[in-house]
């Protein structure tokens, strides 16, 4: 019995790591390891959190929460806002590849709604067939709703697509690569595929002309003022009259996206 | 207590994940863009790309610089709230270099019918037209000035609005009638059709003006059915069973 404890010992001294030690060893030094890491990765979160509270942007930038309102019982449904997108913002020709578009609802007295968009209202829309019992017909323009808490920036996997600081969700083509998840993710239908860039596209509510104080192209050129544009956090922009006076319905509350796009006099088959 | 040597195998294994996590992060340094992270997980430069883009459609601020008088008309006009260049196309080039770029001038009708043309998903009062029958193939800009769109002149034909009427009448035996002989026709009626009316007959005695058999017969018509109007319509009026711009009777 004595000489196998000597033996023990022996084996202990001269035995580098027996099992044991060794599993010993690695559940100390895992999680070590682990947190150490982790610390690492918090420190640089929380240079980038003070990178926030200093942007170099300039602040009346940073202070906007810039969102559209559209009063369907206005539009006319001439297509103009999406032609004129199209011009601005080079957007290839073609019905699938669309920032913003204009739909025509036809609810009929019996029977399912009919939404229809062909080449998104640029050329008008076919005539009605003749013997269509319609209770009421109205045109929606439809365009990326610039969501508070927007879907399609959570699935994004390499961090391509982004809200900025003024509520817009922009794409950086640079570093998309086109896996189409936020296309999926969008329950809008707001996205598409550049079919030369391969990249995904959507209405960036005009960056740069909204950034050097004009309006979106699409509200610029509505000719009945359908589209109002503005900032929420300023009292003075026209947004904040328009959403006061009108009973204002946004897209899909339930998916909890928070829209800031509203809508005005809609119906409530307007999806 | 003495430690022990540390194995091979261990010292090989952590070598190679030393080299592993050394080089992750050497490359995540060197491919991460720099302005990566500086707002949130995107590359901050994206937002300055997305600013600095060309712009197309100078706005309808620009246009009044140069174009005043045109602007002035326009703002008092039913096309104030359309934007210069919903006709005239996108037109930045235009303000930069205003000699040798000059934007769209459709003179033709292709743009008008866009918005004009009869739709039934349109809002009621919107000024619409049907194309096909609205004097077809003549250019808008004929009849109407596009900087201050008003009817050419107030259409002295009852027909010019009350289209479907006038074409029922026309075939019937009231054709010769003008619509002046039932209606009386207010003058502002021209100017604000929906606030003031046309006025309508509203007795039986009317109808019996030409129709009742002891009526003076007019010579230039043809002959004209005479009933006793007390014992023909009793409680009803006349308009209840007959239509006055398509009266069936012989």
């Amino acid at each position: 019995m004595s000489n196998d404890i000597k033996n023990n010992e022996e084996t202990k001294t001269n035995k580098v790591l027996d099992r044991r030690e060794f599993l010993d060893w690695c559940l100390k030094a895992v999680p070590a390891g682990l947190t150490m890491t982790a610390c690492g990765f918090s420190a640089g979160e929380l240079n980038a959190d003070e990178g926030k509270k200093h942007p170099a942007v300039n602040e009346s930038q940073a202070e906007a929460n810039y969102a559209m309102a559209i009063d369907i019982a206005k539009c006319i449904g001439c297509g103009r806002c999406a032609n004129a997108c199209k011009k601005e913002n080079k957007v290839p020709d073609g019905p699938h590849t669309v920032r913003t578009w204009v739909e025509r609802y036809v609810i009929p007295r019996e029977g399912e709604t009919m939404v229809d968009s062909p080449n998104a209202g640029i050329n008008g829309f076919p005539e009605l067939p003749e013997n269509t019992d319609i209770l009421k017909s109205f045109f929606v323009p439809k365009l990326c709703n610039h969501c508070s808490n927007p879907p399609c920036v959570q699935v994004c996997p390499v961090g391509a697509t982004f809200q900025t600081k003024d509520g817009v969700i922009l794409v950086d083509e640079k570093y998309c690569v086109g896996c189409r998840y936020c296309v999926q993710a969008c329950p809008y239908g707001a996205r598409y595929i550049h079919p030369t860039k391969n990249v995904a596209d959507k209405c960036t509510f005009c960056y740069h002309r909204i950034t050097k104080g004009l309006l979106p192209a699409c509200v610029e050129v509505c000719p009945t003022q359908a589209r109002i544009f503005g900032d929420l956090k300023k009292i003075s922009s026209p947004i904040h009259r328009f959403l006061r006076f009108h009973p204002i319905k946004a897209l899909k509350p339930e998916l909890n996206t928070r829209p800031k796009v509203f809508y005005a006099n809609a119906d409530q088959e307007v999806r | 207590m003495k430690t022990g040597k540390i194995p091979q195998q261990v010292v090989v294994l952590s070598l190679i994940s030393l080299v592993v996590i050394v080089s992750f992060f050497t490359m995540r340094f060197i491919l991460t863009p720099k302005s990566f992270g500086k707002y949130g997980h995107y590359r901050a430069d994206a937002i300055d790309d997305v600013k600095n883009l060309p712009i197309s459609y100078a706005g309808a601020k620009a246009c009044g610089d140069c174009h005043d008088e045109i602007v002035k008309l326009k703002s008092k006009g039913f096309h104030r709230g359309v934007s210069c260049e919903v006709c005239h196309g996108p037109s930045a080039g235009h303000t930069e270099d205003p000699t040798s770029i000059k934007p769209e001038a459709p003179r033709q009708r292709e743009g008008c019918p866009l918005c004009h043309n009869y739709s039934p998903s349109r809002p009621t009062g919107f000024p619409q037209i049907i194309t096909a029958q609205h004097n077809p193939g003549k250019p808008c800009m004929t009849c109407h000035r596009p900087h201050n769109p008003v009817p050419p002149v107030t259409p002295k034909d009852c027909s010019a609005c009350h289209r479907s009427i006038s074409a029922q009448k026309m075939v019937s035996r009231h054709a010769p009638l003008e619509c002046t002989t039932c209606h009386s026709v207010p003058k502002e009626h021209f100017k604000n059709p929906r606030f003031v009316r046309v006025e309508k007959p509203t007795t039986n005695e009317f109808c019996g003006k030409c129709h009742s058999s002891d009526a003076k017969a007019q010579a230039n018509l043809p002959p004209i059915p005479r009933i006793d109007v007390e014992k023909h319509a009793g409680r009803y009026l006349c308009w209840d069973c007959h239509y006055p711009h398509s009266p069936e009777a012989k």
